[in-house]
């Protein structure tokens, strides 16, 4: 969207440009000559429409571009009474209607007024590379670069002469890097002479990605002599550097998955690693802190849509302390009758999953509820030939920041020292005057939460369905196990270790076989050390 | 949370609908609902059993059937396969219900197939599945693969010029058998084994980096590449989350979906997704007068305007209406009238043609090819000039090539080998 945004930005500018250098009247006559054109775009069907669009890229006017542009986000519509197509913008009930050349606003048009002129990936296509020789003289670096990478895409030799005056005239290094790299595509697939060709392959070769490769093994094949030769070394080159980076794109997978599992995890390392409960409605919590997000994320968009970036970090604090309090009130109402005997606490907390479940399928409904992505957890970045999304970025960086805090919070805080002292000896915290039963009570929210506040970034990535919780549990008892009950340092370890292990099984064995393998792998981890990666030594083990 | 209400007001006329069921008046017709509730499945089924209840509620203002009031019986399997088979039976046996529209994947069906046959009554599934099948107590009116999977196909090859193919499914049958049918298909068209690439993913699987990035080195190997995807519920959202902050854009790899429909997207912002493609027989988009009635009714009786309706619940209208039809025809809800009855049987379905039961007891649909568009709406880029018939048994694989299915008298045969000339030739 940003980047249609700035499109419109940019042609404005320049059409109040060209109506100040060359006069009100030349603007005139060029829509005169061009609106015919347009309108006709209304009609036929998709093979006609790519004509149509054939035809209007041939004048070779840049006023186009806008008509163009809403066409391929299918925003361009045909008004039914008299054939005129407007640019339409869906207002509530309401189109707003703009006129495609002059950009003027024309009013607006009932749902049943207007007819949207259909568009398909084909007419997208071609409307992509045709804005792009459109569009390589833009004013804003950005749209520059988009068109460079459209012609790229194009590899038409057409487009060279275009190419060679955007070159000459740019100042900026950056989008002149993407226009030689277009203009070498474009090159490789024309019949100029060879040490234009060899020059080409040297610039796809520095390029050094996949399109590149995917570029030169078709030159590799159907060239001959000198130019086989240089793709040939290219294509080596290229393939040695992919398959490093491919390798620290695993690791990156890994620790991501790893750190998906650490969030999922770490509440339970708390209520099943620290207190001993085994507690199977641990996935509800990180589902309730899920629908508080969306609870979060309805009302601003109802209220105050301008907070919507900032509405993740208002649901944190509104999930922990529903996901807590709903965990105090289970240890309160069921649990605490429970202690000491661990299958029926199982039974118990399954029948408290099932509930939880069910009530929000009763409250929300059972289908998906939309989470949306606050633009900066969304879309990516490339880091050599990596590619790393923002939202797993932000979930890692999370993910490391709730394990901090929590860490400070039992190793630093009265709380966390009434924890542990509860924890490893029940009788004798007692007897130095904690009120036992309150700090489990606390300890249990404190898992809760964490896991509430989970439920927030997983939200980011997954589905918001009564059955979210449901995907993670099998998982977070296999980190906190294969971690070492008790040992909040062992779930880092283990959620670490088995994100990185699936995701080095995963391109050889599939996803399904690599997650049989990583259990099996557990399963005999087990067998060899019980008490997991790091176990707890002491007495406090035997009690 | 006027959701809240709504819901309660449902629950309590479900509550009473099943006492109603308990006393059993002989001066109603029964129908049962066979759909998940609680459960993972309970995010697709719970939408057709409200989809059931109102068409049961408008054909009783219509004045019901044969002069009688119908009464809906629900229950809940909880997505739980053999508990379907037990509340078949109890529908059947307890209830007295005279058809059950239920089910959503195929091992629910598979697991209550054998008590439909023990007791002689009706089933009528509404899911677009893998075919290989074809029973005489039950009437399949969700799309065949040649209905949905080969068109798709075919529409890619033919109109983006796909050369390479990703078929990315779960793991269970019907990707298995949609993926295996697709391939002989592909392999049949002249696609070389090393232009298809296989994948399969848990249920529910939710981390999909590897096998989009996978699929991105796949796609850029120079050919034009496309994705079939039969990945089915929960596991679809975060696959195009994925997708859309991987930068995968429709225009360079599509992916066409079997199992994505209305009622999926609405848990996503689609304005990343425009142009990715899914393979159904109805859309909500239809430009129809029958289906503007259709969603105005849905959406007056769910009382709330921004739920969609989708393919399945076209299935179930249209399979409803053709048992209420066939019960005219024959004049009694006798199982094996209505199932002489049926054959032929021709409703308006929601896209304005009509679909007929054939022998098989698969129905004609027209097939429709949409691009997702950023309301999460789907529009319609390609249907078939007429209907599509729905073939039992795919012409692809070596096992049922010979096949053909045939209920009516004499040969009243559902796997009968034009080979051997024999009934119960080799199947599934």
């Amino acid at each position: 969207m940003s980047c249609l945004k700035s499109l419109f930005v940019f042609l404005c500018l320049q059409i109040s440009l060209m109506v100040g250098l060359a006069g009100p009247a030349n603007a005139q006559s060029d829509s005169e000559t061009l609106r015919p054109l347009i309108n006709e775009l209304a009609e036929g069907k998709f093979a006609e429409t790519e004509r149509q669009i054939g035809a209007l890229v041939a004048t070779g006017d840049p006023i186009v571009a806008p008509a163009l542009e809403a066409l391929s986000a299918g925003d361009l519509y045909v008004r039914k009474s008299d054939g005129q197509v407007f640019i339409a913008e869906k207002d509530g009930k309401q189109f707003k209607l703009t006129d495609p050349l002059t950009l003027e606003a024309q009013g607006e048009a009932g749902r049943r007024e207007v007819k949207k002129i259909k568009v398909n990936n084909k007419l997208r296509r071609v409307i992509r590379s045709a804005l792009g020789s459109l569009t390589l003289m833009a004013p804003d670096p950005k749209v520059r670069i988009a068109a460079a990478e459209a012609v790229f895409k194009a590899k038409d030799p057409g487009s060279i002469e275009a190419l060679d005056t955007a070159i000459a005239a740019e100042q900026d290094a950056n989008v002149l890097e993407v226009m030689q790299q277009a203009r070498a595509a474009a090159v490789l697939n024309s019949d100029l002479e060879e040490a234009e060709k060899i020059a080409a392959v040297e610039i796809l070769s520095e390029m050094g990605n996949r399109e590149a490769l995917s570029l030169l093994i078709g030159v590799r094949s159907s060239s001959e002599g000198a130019v086989q030769g240089a793709a040939a070394a290219a294509v080596t080159k290229i393939e040695k550097s992919i398959a490093a980076w491919d390798a620290a794109q695993n690791i990156w997978y890994g620790i991501s998955l790893g750190s998906v599992l650490l969030l999922a995890a770490i509440g339970l390392a708390i209520t099943f690693g620290v207190m001993g409960v085994i507690n199977m409605a641990h996935g509800e919590m990180v589902m309730i802190g899920a629908y508080t997000t969306f609870v979060v994320q309805d009302l601003i968009r109802t209220s105050m849509p301008e907070l919507f970036d900032y509405s993740l970090f208002i649901a944190l604090p509104l999930a922990f302390l529903t996901a807590g309090v709903i965990g105090i009130a289970i240890e309160r109402g069921v649990i605490r009758w429970l202690y000491g005997r661990p299958l029926e606490t199982l039974l118990a907390t399954w029948g408290i999953s099932l509930i939880l479940q069910q009530a929000v399928r009763s409250i929300f409904g059972p289908t998906n509820r939309e989470v949306g992505n606050p633009d900066w957890m969304s879309g990516a970045f490339e880091l050599g030939q990596m590619t790393i999304t923002y939202n797993r970025m932000w979930i890692v960086v999370f993910a490391l920041l709730v394990f901090a805090g929590l860490i400070l919070v039992l190793k630093k805080t009265p709380f966390g020292l009434y924890t542990r002292a509860v924890t490893q000896n029940r009788r004798m915290a007692a007897n130095m005057g904690i009120r036992t039963p309150w700090i489990d009570a606390l300890t249990f929210g404190l898992g809760s939460g964490i896991a509430g506040i989970a439920g927030v970034a997983l939200s980011q990535i997954d589905n918001v369905s009564p059955n979210l919780g449901q995907g993670y549990i099998i998982d977070s008892f296999m980190v906190v196990v294969f971690g070492g009950v008790g040992n909040l340092w062992g779930t880092l370890v283990g959620a670490m270790t088995l994100g990185v292990v699936n995701k080095f099984l995963e391109p050889y064995a599939g996803a399904v076989l690599g997650k049989i393998f990583v259990l099996v792998f557990i399963i005999l981890f087990i067998q060899k050390r019980p008490r997991g990666l790091f176990a707890l030594k002491g007495r406090a083990v035997e009690a | 949370m006027k959701n809240t209400l709504t819901k309660f007001a449902l629950a309590s006329l479900m509550a009473s609908t099943m006492i109603g069921g308990a006393s059993a008046q002989e001066d109603t017709i029964k129908v049962g609902i066979l759909h998940s509730l609680s459960g993972t499945m309970a995010i697709s089924e719970t939408t057709l059993k409200d989809a059931m209840l109102m068409l049961i509620e408008e054909q009783n203002k219509k004045g019901g059937l044969l002069g009688k009031k119908l009464e809906a019986v629900v229950v809940d399997p909880a997505s739980d396969w053999p508990l379907f088979a037990e509340k078949a039976r109890e529908l059947i046996e307890v209830n007295g219900v005279d058809a059950v529209f239920g089910c959503w994947t195929s091992v629910s069906r598979k697991s209550v197939l054998p008590v439909f046959e023990e007791l002689n009554s009706l089933l009528f599934y509404p899911v677009q599945y893998e075919g290989e099948e074809s029973q005489r107590n039950v009437f399949y009116t969700g799309a065949a693969p040649n209905q949905q999977a080969i068109p798709a196909v075919d529409y890619l090859m033919n109109e983006e010029g796909v050369e390479r193919w990703v078929l990315a499914g779960t793991d269970y049958v019907y990707p298995r058998t949609t993926n295996k049918i697709l391939e002989a298909y592909l392999k049949s068209k002249g696609v070389a084994e090393e232009d298809i690439m296989i994948n399969y993913t848990p249920f529910g699987h939710s981390d999909w980096q590897t096998i989009v990035s996978d699929i991105k080195t796949f796609g850029s190997a120079g050919k034009k590449t496309a994705v079939v995807s039969t990945i089915n519920g929960d596991a679809n959202v975060p696959f195009y989350k994925e997708l859309a902050n991987a930068g995968i854009k429709a225009e360079d790899i599509p992916v066409v979906a079997f199992s994505v429909g209305e009622e999926e997207l609405a848990g996503l912002d689609t304005e990343p997704l425009v142009g990715h493609l899914a393979a159904w027989n109805y859309f909500q988009s239809a430009d129809t007068d029958i289906n503007a009635e259709f969603i105005d009714a849905w959406h007056a009786f769910i009382g709330d305007e921004d739920r969609v309706t989708n393919d399945p619940m076209e299935a179930h209208f249209i399979g409803f209406n053709m048992w209420v039809e066939a019960v005219e025809k024959a004049g009694t809800t006798d199982p094996d009238a209505v199932i002489d009855a049926i054959v032929g049987v021709s409703v308006p379905n929601l896209t304005g043609g009509y679909s007929a039961m054939m022998p098989n007891h698969h129905i004609t649909k027209p097939v429709l090819i949409g691009e997702i568009q950023d309301d999460g709406q789907f529009e319609t880029v390609w249907e078939t000039s007429g209907l599509v018939v729905g073939d039992a048994w795919s012409d692809y694989l070596d096992g049922s090539k010979d096949l053909i299915s045939d209920w009516r008298a004499p040969l009243s045969c559902g796997n009968f080998n034009t080979a051997t000339g024999k009934c119960g030739g080799s199947g599934s």
